[in-house]
């Protein structure tokens, strides 16, 4: 290992620019070995850049990337057989079934055929291995598409939005999938759009945008640094206003037809006053998300 | 990587090495398998040329051998000569006044008329060429006749013969001609169109990220293309063959298979070339036609190379299918040895270093 310890991926201060574009300004992280690491941004954050220098298939204008304790770029041979990368668009042979991609990829890592039938169990695609690829709904191709980046067993795995697209059971099932990789020790570095999928599976987040990392850490501490609110929602009769108001800690409090909502940064306190006037029936508390982290962040306006 | 996790690595390999393939034979076959269920890429690399060979086989099929047909009036020796002589096809006609008329209607290249020692020969000057193989055909006849009549032997014997088996046949140079066209069809295509195939939809950049020399992928796809190139071989001089069509092959006609495979290979490079340059499948097809059909008129494929003009024939020097055509037909069909294939392969070589060399310079892994 390199200097840096058990990390297996050092990427120090990396910049590319598309000519006018930036996509990438000045990023830098490190991933141990074993870690499940989330990168969240906005269409056109610079996320799938970043991965791709990571991995190796693009050359950073500045800044260098430590790979498994070796540099990816140019084309490192030794180190390609420990890495499985998924692409944002799914790369397939044209014209061949789901079990022959598995086979010509698993192939190229010497992996015999019977992989193939244990990968298309795992994403559930056994009944799909005899059709084509270009005959695959956009879900399934993309389930393909992480099995064919799993087919070798890699020691680190890239995935692009892997579940971007994927019904509610294969998002589900392919969660467990990563936890399972996750447990045998496997490092595991990738990008969603789901908030809440980032928040269960992820050791650490990183949340870019404009090409620039704003924050990273822990879910939850990122949810706790933002020190908003818990929401405390109650049914609304037999509870003013006023009342609610006057309880120790309280910032704020909505009402609407149907509920009453107070607003607090010491729940317990809150919470405990309710319990003592007997108005904890359909009680919901409501806390911060990752989602709320995120917006905060990066803000609700649209990009480009 | 712990310890554990070297074993792990070390079961799984030994546990699936059995059946792994190698990485050259799997891509071989992806590639293959992605040719073969191409619909239209099989049409236009079998089928396609198949049937430039039938038309053109059936069109000129009796062009060589039909014989010069001459209107025959009256009877004597010299007629009874020229029949024997099997070199025209003699048509008796009533009387002279008819022939006359045939031949002003363009029904008759010429007819002769012999009344006792009064040999008359009536042609239509509209042929030149025509015309002047009836008038010594039949003033040879004559002569013949002269000499024989005087009852002396001959001072001058001419003993002619043919040089080249059947060359006049169409089906003999149609053959190599077509098969040159669509073995640089399919190479050029298959070459420029898998390399854009394979840009546009990342499988090239997902090759790139795997444990795999580009030697190896390279040579895969160069195997499938020299494997079709031999299959159309194959299918091409098996249909030529049939007895509709004719086609006599000479001794050495195996000469063939390794100049054919060379072409191949500078196809290939051509295609890579093409492939390089071109951003979409519709571009690298345009650009594959435009190099492969002029390319294929010049060098001879679908007529004789000595039927354009000299300057033509020069510049045709500079494309690989005229020195592949060259050397398959003189193999193939003239009945020639090694000496003739000599030259075309060191060519061909040359064009697969020259162009290969500049398209691996070219080469793009990804677009933009
Ligand atoms: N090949 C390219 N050529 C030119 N510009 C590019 C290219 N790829 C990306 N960009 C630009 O770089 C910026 C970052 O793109 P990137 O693909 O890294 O974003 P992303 O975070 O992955 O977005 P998404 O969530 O939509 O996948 C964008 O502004 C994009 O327009
Ligand atoms: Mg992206």
């Amino acid at each position: 290992m390199g200097p840096t310890g058990d990390a297996a991926l050092d990427v120090d201060d990396i910049h590319m620019s598309y000519g006018d574009v930036k996509a990438v300004a000045g990023v830098s992280f490190s991933v141990r070995q074993g870690e499940f690491f989330g990168i969240l941004g906005p269409n056109g954050a610079g996320k799938t850049t970043t991965l791709e220098i990571a991995e190796g298939l693009r050359e950073p204008d500045a800044g260098s990337v430590r790979l498994l304790g070796t540099s990816p770029w140019p084309r490192n041979v030794a180190v390609l057989p420990r890495i499985g990368v998924q692409l944002q668009a799914s790369a397939f042979f044209e014209k061949l079934s789901a079990r022959e991609q598995l086979e010509t990829f698993g192939a190229l890592y010497g992996v015999g055929g019977d992989r193939a039938t244990e990968m298309l169990d795992l994403v559930g695609l056994r009944d799909k291995a005899d059709t084509r690829e270009n005959q695959l709904s956009g879900g399934q191709r993309q389930r393909l598409s992480i099995a064919c980046a799993l087919v070798h067993d890699p020691d680190i795995v890239f995935l692009d939005e892997p579940t971007a697209g994927l019904d509610p059971q294969s998002r589900r099932n392919l969660w467990d999938v990563l936890a399972e990789i996750k447990g045998r020790g496997k490092t595991i570095v990738y990008t969603t759009h789901y908030l809440d999928e980032a928040e269960a599976l992820c050791d650490r987040v990183a949340i870019m945008d404009h090409g620039q990392i704003l924050a990273l850490d822990t879910p939850a501490a990122l949810v706790r640094d933002l020190d908003s609110a818990t929401h405390v929602v109650l049914e609304r009769d037999g509870f003013a206003v006023a009342e609610a108001r006057a309880l120790p800690g309280v910032d704020d409090v909505v009402e609407d037809e149907a509920s009453l909502t107070i607003a607090t940064r010491t729940p317990a306190p809150v919470l405990a006053a309710l319990a003592e006037r007997g108005a904890l029936s359909g009680l919901q508390v409501r806390t911060a998300t990752l989602e709320d982290v995120f917006l905060e962040l990066t803000g609700r306006e649209y990009r480009a | 990587m712990t310890a554990v996790d070297e074993r792990q690595r070390d079961e799984a390999t030994e546990r699936s090495r059995p059946v792994a393939a190698h990485p050259f034979v799997s891509l071989s076959r992806a590639a293959f398998k992605g040719f073969v269920r191409d619909k239209a890429a099989m049409f236009f690399t079998i089928l396609f040329p198949l049937m430039f060979l039938v038309i053109l086989g059936l069109l000129f099929g009796d062009g060589g051998s039909s014989q010069l047909k001459l209107g025959a009036v009256g009877q004597g020796p010299v007629l009874t000569a020229l029949e024997r002589s099997d070199a025209v096809e003699l048509v008796d006609v009533a009387s002279a006044d008819e022939a006359e008329q045939q031949v002003k209607a363009g029904d008759l290249p010429a007819y002769v008329a012999q009344r006792g020692d009064d040999i008359r020969l009536r042609f239509a000057a509209s042929d030149r060429t025509q015309a002047g193989t009836v008038v010594g055909l039949v003033r040879g006849v004559v002569s013949d006749a002269n000499v024989r009549a005087t009852g002396q032997p001959p001072q001058f014997s001419l003993d002619a013969a043919r040089v080249e088996d059947e060359s006049l046949r169409p089906i003999q140079f149609l053959t190599p001609g077509l098969l040159a066209w669509a073995v640089s069809m399919s190479a050029v295509f298959g070459a420029a169109l898998t390399l854009v195939m394979w840009r546009k939809n990342q499988v090239l950049r997902r090759l790139r990220l795997a444990p795999v020399r580009p030697m190896t992928i390279l040579g895969a796809r160069v195997t499938v293309s020299l494997g079709i190139a031999v299959l159309q071989g194959a299918v091409f001089v098996g249909v030529a063959m049939l007895p509709v069509f004719g086609l006599r092959l000479s001794g050495s006609w195996w000469l063939a298979i390794p100049l054919l495979l060379l072409g191949t290979l500078s196809f290939f490079a051509v295609g890579m070339l093409v492939g390089a340059f071109a951003k979409s499948e519709e571009a690298a097809t345009g650009a594959a036609n435009l190099i492969v059909l002029p390319m294929a008129f010049l060098s001879g494929a679908f007529f004789p190379i000595d039927q354009v003009p000299q300057w033509l024939q020069t510049l045709s020097l500079a494309f690989p299918m005229r020195h592949l055509n060259e050397g398959m037909s003189a193999v193939l069909v003239r009945d020639q040895g090694i000496d003739a294939i000599l030259l075309p392969a060191a060519i061909l070589i040359g064009f697969t270093v020259v162009i290969g060399f500049v398209a691996s310079r070219v080469f793009r892994w990804e677009d933009s």
